[in-house]
């Protein structure tokens, strides 16, 4: 039936729920998509779809699903019962059209009808069954005037025209990622407690004082809603890390630009932390981890980027570092199951997608810290990590 | 199909067909309009036309970080209440606690016999849970009052039009409530439409040119605030003040290009861009 396009929709991971499948239908039923499918178009849009970043996922789905010519009979008489004869003219021009019959809607209807019944398989290009481009009056892509178009394709900005130009692409979250969109994400990481300046009025404590004081009006002012999140941002800038340098570095610049955290700290690591962490990403000053971790109390609230691809000995071995200069007397493994004990709420992120992580490195690592994709997605579930019960 | 299409644009205002019908299916089910887009597409205005549209009056309820959902219903005004009882309002009876509550602005909505269109302006800046301890209201379009231990239930459904920037992300669940529209930017065509309504009878030519001027920016790479709309007017309405119009090429100047660019990086890359394009077609012109 009709409802196969909510599973469809669903299969493209827009999770339409039923109540917005009834306003539709309520919709439908009421005449609301007037009389095209162009309009059923937009009109099933801004009912299930409620977010522009789904957009594009609904035009994929769209497409599957009206394009496909072997999409079942009922729903199409679904179909034109909604969308109404209206849907169906169609341009004339060609001079050869002429001397095809012309059928009125009710004829035209029942033929429809009836060749659907003794139809078996699938058609296109004859001048009577119901297919595509030929000049039977059903089907669609065809040129018979007047007739009965079935899903698929026509002239002139068609829906199925409007979703395969998906012209929504750029605005998928799963694939874009700016600042600003990284900002939207890492704002849900918050947490309100009072403090700082006296600014509101506490209107319950206000009448208790004012009532204990007889009547004699005592204003009681409490401390302004703040947020007192910290955060501790650890970046593998490693040479691995380079096709992804750009997009560690908006997370960066998103972090940094969210003013609302309590305190913000960053530090850049090479591959794997050791004994040492560079404020700079290009600087020779060091800072001691150990020194990091005494001073950072566990509340700081974690977020490590990185591929955590390396060779094993760099991760479980001591001096297993990269630099040739540099040595270690704790593996790098080591450093990260301390930062891990030391703060309560810790998270990797990792710009390669989900099947790299099968990596020795990476899976030890996943061991140590709940990893997610870089991406808003992952982004999202990582702050509900950060921040769950 | 009887009360549908029933808002079909202003004057003053162009609306494009889904918008349209996305208004009008709001109306007719009932259920909230969300509208996004980017800044300076008209999504305030939008609500101003549908109120002019449709005739009725419009009540805007500005969100700020600040704004309780409560805020819009009602207000219990306690300290003024307090004050009175202290040092006696004038001609107000503080024993009826009636006196002291305020309605809000989807509050004097509901309680409005005629209908009319409540703006829910930037939704988004308020705190997350906001839209969320509207869920109910929204719904049944009616809300009890302690206080009094009255229901102030809608006469009529009011029109409600949401807007947002996408400052924060917005609940599911009052997603799911909401029609949605997103305002897509107008392409050239609806765009020499909107610059025809605010300024009637502007010279074609000239137009076009300040629209091609105006697309290549935005197309530019990198800006951080592309020009909008409202950007647009405000710069063709600055060309006209200062009678820039008519001589003025636009290839090779930008006149007033700060009513355009409102951030001094995106300025420098136009001026790179732009100089760039001109040694190319001072090159042209050279080979030729």
């Amino acid at each position: 039936m009709f409802n196969g396009f909510f599973f469809c929709l669903r299969a493209h991971k827009i999770m339409v729920t039923p109540t917005e499948w009834l306003a539709l239908m309520e919709a439908l039923d009421r005449g609301f998509a007037g009389n095209s499918l162009v309009s059923f178009y937009h009109l099933s849009r801004s009912l299930l779809v409620k977010s522009e970043a789904l957009f594009d996922q609904y035009d994929l789905a769209f497409r599957e699903f009206f394009t496909g010519l072997e999409v079942p009979a009922e729903i199409f008489e679904e179909l034109w019962k909604w969308l109404g004869k209206e849907a169906l003219k169609r341009e004339i021009d060609a001079d050869a059209l002429k001397d095809l019959p012309q059928y009125d809607w009710e004829t035209v209807k029942k033929m429809f009808e009836e060749r659907l019944k003794e139809q078996k398989e699938e058609h296109n290009g004859g001048g009577n069954w119901i297919g595509t481009g030929g000049t039977s009056p059903f089907g669609h892509g065809g040129y018979h005037p007047g007739g009965l178009r079935v899903g698929g394709e026509s002239g002139g900005g068609m829906a199925v025209k409007i979703a395969a130009e998906r012209k929504f692409k750029g605005y998928r979250r799963d694939v874009t990622l700016d600042v600003r969109q990284i900002k939207v994400a890492l704002k849900k990481l918050r947490h309100l407690r009072r403090s700082g300046s006296r600014l509101e009025l506490d209107i319950d404590k206000t009448i208790d004082k004012t009532c204990r004081d007889a009547g004699e009006i005592d204003l009681v002012f409490s401390p302004e809603h703040k947020n007192d999140i910290k955060m501790l941002l650890l970046m593998d800038a490693g040479g691995s890390m380079y096709p992804y340098a750009k997009l560690v570095d908006r997370l960066f610049s998103a972090a940094n630009s969210v003013n609302h955290f309590a305190e913000f700290n960053h530090y850049y690591f090479h591959n794997s932390i050791y004994d040492y962490l560079r404020p700079e990403i290009n600087g020779r000053e060091r800072v001691s981890t150990a020194h990091i971790l005494k001073e950072l109390n566990p509340e700081h609230k974690v977020i490590l980027v990185g591929d955590a691809h390396m060779a094993p000995y760099e991760l479980f071995m001591e001096n297993g570092i990269i630099d040739y200069y540099d040595s270690n007397e704790t593996a790098g493994i080591v450093w990260f199951e301390r930062i891990a004990k030391h703060f309560r709420r810790s998270v990797w992120l990792n710009p390669m997608p989900e099947r790299y992580w099968r990596h020795p490195t990476v899976s030890a690592i996943r061991q140590v810290f709940p990893m997610h994709h870089l991406s808003l997605e992952g982004i999202d579930e990582a702050i509900k990590e950060l921040t769950g019960p | 199909m009887k009360d549908f299409s029933r808002y079909t644009g202003t004057s003053e205002y162009i609306v494009s067909e889904d918008l349209q019908n996305d208004v009008n299916v709001s109306i007719a089910l009932g259920r909230p309009l969300l509208i996004k887009g980017e800044p300076g597409t008209g999504k305030t205005l939008l609500a101003k036309s549908v109120a002019q549209g449709l005739n009725q009056e419009l009540l805007t309820w500005n969100i700020k970080s600040t704004t309780k959902a409560q805020d819009g219903l009602y207000i219990y005004d306690t300290v003024q209440r307090l004050n009175d009882s202290r040092f006696g309002g004038e001609g107000v009876d503080v024993a009826n606690i009636e006196n002291y509550i305020k309605l809000g602005k989807l509050g004097e909505a509901f309680a409005n016999p005629v209908q009319s269109v409540v703006l829910i302006d930037e939704i988004d800046k308020a705190d997350i849970e906001f839209p969320n301890d509207l869920l109910a209201e929204l719904d049944e379009m009616k809300f009890y009052i302690p206080e009094t231990r009255k229901t102030i239930a809608a006469i009529n459904r009011p029109v409600i039009i949401i807007t947002s920037n996408s400052e924060k992300e917005l609940p599911d669940a009052f997603l799911r409530r909401c029609v949605f529209h997103y305002i897509e930017f107008p392409d050239q065509n609806l765009m020499a439409d909107i610059v025809e309504v605010h300024f009637p009878g502007l010279d074609k030519k000239m137009v076009k040119q300040a629209m091609e001027a105006f697309y290549q920016l935005r197309d530019l790479e990198g800006l951080r605030k592309k020009p909008s709309t409202s950007e647009l007017i405000d710069w063709l309405k600055a060309l006209l003040a200062a009678g820039k119009t008519g001589k003025t090429d636009f290839q090779k100047e930008l006149p007033f290009l700060g009513a355009l660019l409102k951030n001094e990086n995106d300025y420098e890359i136009a001026a790179r861009q732009r100089s760039a394009f001109q040694r190319r077609g001072a090159l042209n012109s050279l080979r030729r």
